[in-house]
């Protein structure tokens, strides 16, 4: 029934805001028309998904405090959106940049430098928007609704068609208005969860004593242990980088009005750092309640069933898998964006209008929303799972193009194609090592071993190429090509002083 | 010039990451909070306080 509701709306939405959707900036943008409110929604969105809410209690029910580096990363990802993404906001609308690719393709005058961008996008996207659907079918694991053989990805194939149809119809406003719903359902869930579950289980200091002297008797702890101080601040560094630079993240920052939006949205969005720390803390109160399970991804759905009457259980099931589909619609319009922009019309259809681009993006939406339900029904769960890991650490070696180009053009951008490259392989070979079970690579310096997030430690070797190869190419005299933006395009607010 | 002495509180924001990323300051059980363990209730405050830093930053900014 929730999702005749969203599906409804998903088509509305297309009248929302009227604009020609034959073109790209309104079908993968929402023609940057999204004030604070819906910006909130649609960035909220993209920071907790139906994934977050399986796979952080899943993580803290197994490991205790290592699990909360979600709640530091979720901190200072907003001081980090609000110093950063206004600036490619401003550039973006200047010069009419649908994706990051975009931007750095004018910056740096480098169509090679924005395919990186553009490839790292869509590969990183894919199995996070698969692994949207691990969401779904834990909840319908539990209830009992998994059937066998085709039946048992039935209401997967339906819930994808439902996402195919609209997000096709309307593009980035279907997101958007489903979000708000969405957010509505989910926290409601978290409200209710996170009062009635105490009660029952005798309030949170209870909980909180049960569960540490359990996780001591499992390799867990309640409190972070010194050695792994280093992963669980590395992680949260690293996590916070690549979730700012995620293409779903920069489609819902972009889609906002002005660069203010987006700062406003800084300050008011740690109110989903809040639920996702009460969401986090479902995983203690599920070793509370003696839940056991081998299969970490029904921690929530179980606790859910054990404890909460059966309609509320089933009401926040509902809210747990649309909030699977407002993500997963808002990835793969990012996909589209990315590869209309950067890839087809750049290698295939240069002299394309702009209409025909719109419908190219619209096609690509759907091919990847397909691809990733072929990915889910095809291919083992635990590889999305590994793919999703390498996607966050791929994704963070793309921070110096972005980052620093925004700020300067010192770097050589040849410099920053080798830095990207040695970054990506350099950052698959230690999740090669690890086997792809983890993110973190205990790295070994003289006698000491350092754990952290092999992403962080690639992108130090990513900044250091770029730096080192930088000042060799700019010695030589090396084309580093025209950049297109001025100083200005960065710090004034469009639309201020240009009429658009 | 106005913009810079503005961008300059840009640096207030240097404090969350000293407070969030440095686990010795909050990796412990005790003093406990409404029976929350000291590490919890740390960074659940710190939640709003880096709502409350973006606020007061953006205050200034568009002062």
């Amino acid at each position: 029934m929730l999702f005749l509701l969203v599906t409804i709306l998903g088509f509305s939405a297309s009248r929302w805001h009227r604009g020609d959707l034959n073109l790209i900036e309104e079908w993968g943008l929402a023609g940057r028309r999204f004030g604070t409110f819906v910006t909130w929604f649609l960035l909220g969105g993209d920071l907790y998904t139906a994934y977050t809410f399986i796979a952080v209690p899943a993580l803290v029910y197994g490991t205790g405090a290592f699990g909360f580096f979600a709640v530091p990363y979720t901190i200072i990802v907003f001081p980090i959106m609000y110093v950063v993404i206004p600036r490619l906001w401003r550039v973006s609308k200047r010069h009419k940049y649908v994706t990051a690719a975009d931007f750095v393709r004018g910056r740096f005058d480098s169509s090679l430098l924005a395919l990186a961008v553009a490839i790292t996008g869509i590969l990183a996207t894919m199995p996070y928007i698969a692994l949207q659907l691990t969401g779904i079918q834990a909840v319908l694991a539990v209830m009992g609704l998994a059937g066998h053989g085709f039946m048992k990805d039935l209401p997967l194939v339906i819930a994808f068609i439902i996402l195919a149809a609209y997000t096709y119809n309307s593009g980035l406003r279907a997101p958007a208005l489903t979000a708000i719903l969405k957010d509505i359902l989910i926290y409601v869930t978290v409200i209710v969860a996170c009062i009635a579950i105490p009660m029952q289980l005798g309030g949170y200091g209870h909980i909180f004593h049960v569960a540490a002297t359990t996780l001591a008797a499992h390799k867990g702890a309640m409190i972070l242990p010194p050695k792994m101080y280093s992963a669980f601040a590395t992680l949260a560094l690293g996590s916070a980088f690549a979730l700012l630079l995620y293409p779903h993240a920069v489609t819902g920052s972009l889609g906002a009005k002005s660069g203010s939006t987006i700062q406003r949205n800084a300050a008011l969005l740690p109110l989903y750092s809040l639920a996702l720390t009460f969401i986090a803390l479902l995983g203690y109160m599920a070793i509370a309640a003696g839940i056991h399970t081998k299969d970490t991804s029904l921690v929530v759905p179980l606790l859910f069933i054990k404890t909460l009457p059966t309609w509320f259980a089933g009401f926040a099931f509902g809210a747990i898998a649309i909030g699977a589909l407002v993500p997963a619609a808002i990835m793969a319009i990012a996909a589209a964006n990315l590869f209309t922009r950067n890839i087809y019309r750049e290698y295939f259809m240069q002299d394309e209008g702009p209409n025909r681009e719109a419908q190219v993006a619209k096609i690509v939406g759907l091919v990847v929303i397909l691809g990733a339900l072929l990915f889910i029904v095809a291919i083992p769960l635990q590889y999305s799972i590994y793919f999703q890991t390498l996607g966050g650490m791929w994704i963070l070696q793309t921070v110096p193009v972005i980052i620093f180009g925004l700020y300067t053009r010192w770097f050589h951008r040849w410099a920053l194609f080798l830095g990207w490259l040695i970054g990506m392989v350099f950052g698959t070979w230690m999740a090669a090592e690890e086997s792809f079970k983890t993110s973190i690579y205990p790295l070994h310096l003289g006698h000491t071993v350092i754990l952290g997030y092999a992403g962080i430690w690639a992108l130090v070797v990513n900044i250091i190429i770029a730096f080192v190869f930088s000042i060799v190419f700019n010695g030589m005299h090396l084309s580093n090509g025209q950049d297109e933006t001025d100083v200005h395009d960065y710090d004034t607010e469009p639309g201020k002083e240009v009429a658009q | 010039m106005q913009k810079g002495n503005k961008s300059g509180w840009y640096w207030l924001f240097l404090v969350p990451f000293i407070a969030t990323l440095w686990p010795p300051f909050y990796a412990s059980y005790r003093p406990t909070l409404g029976g929350f363990p000291f590490m919890y209730w740390y960074l659940i405050l710190w939640i709003f306080l880096v709502a409350l830093l973006s606020g007061i930053v953006y205050f200034i900014d568009n002062r």
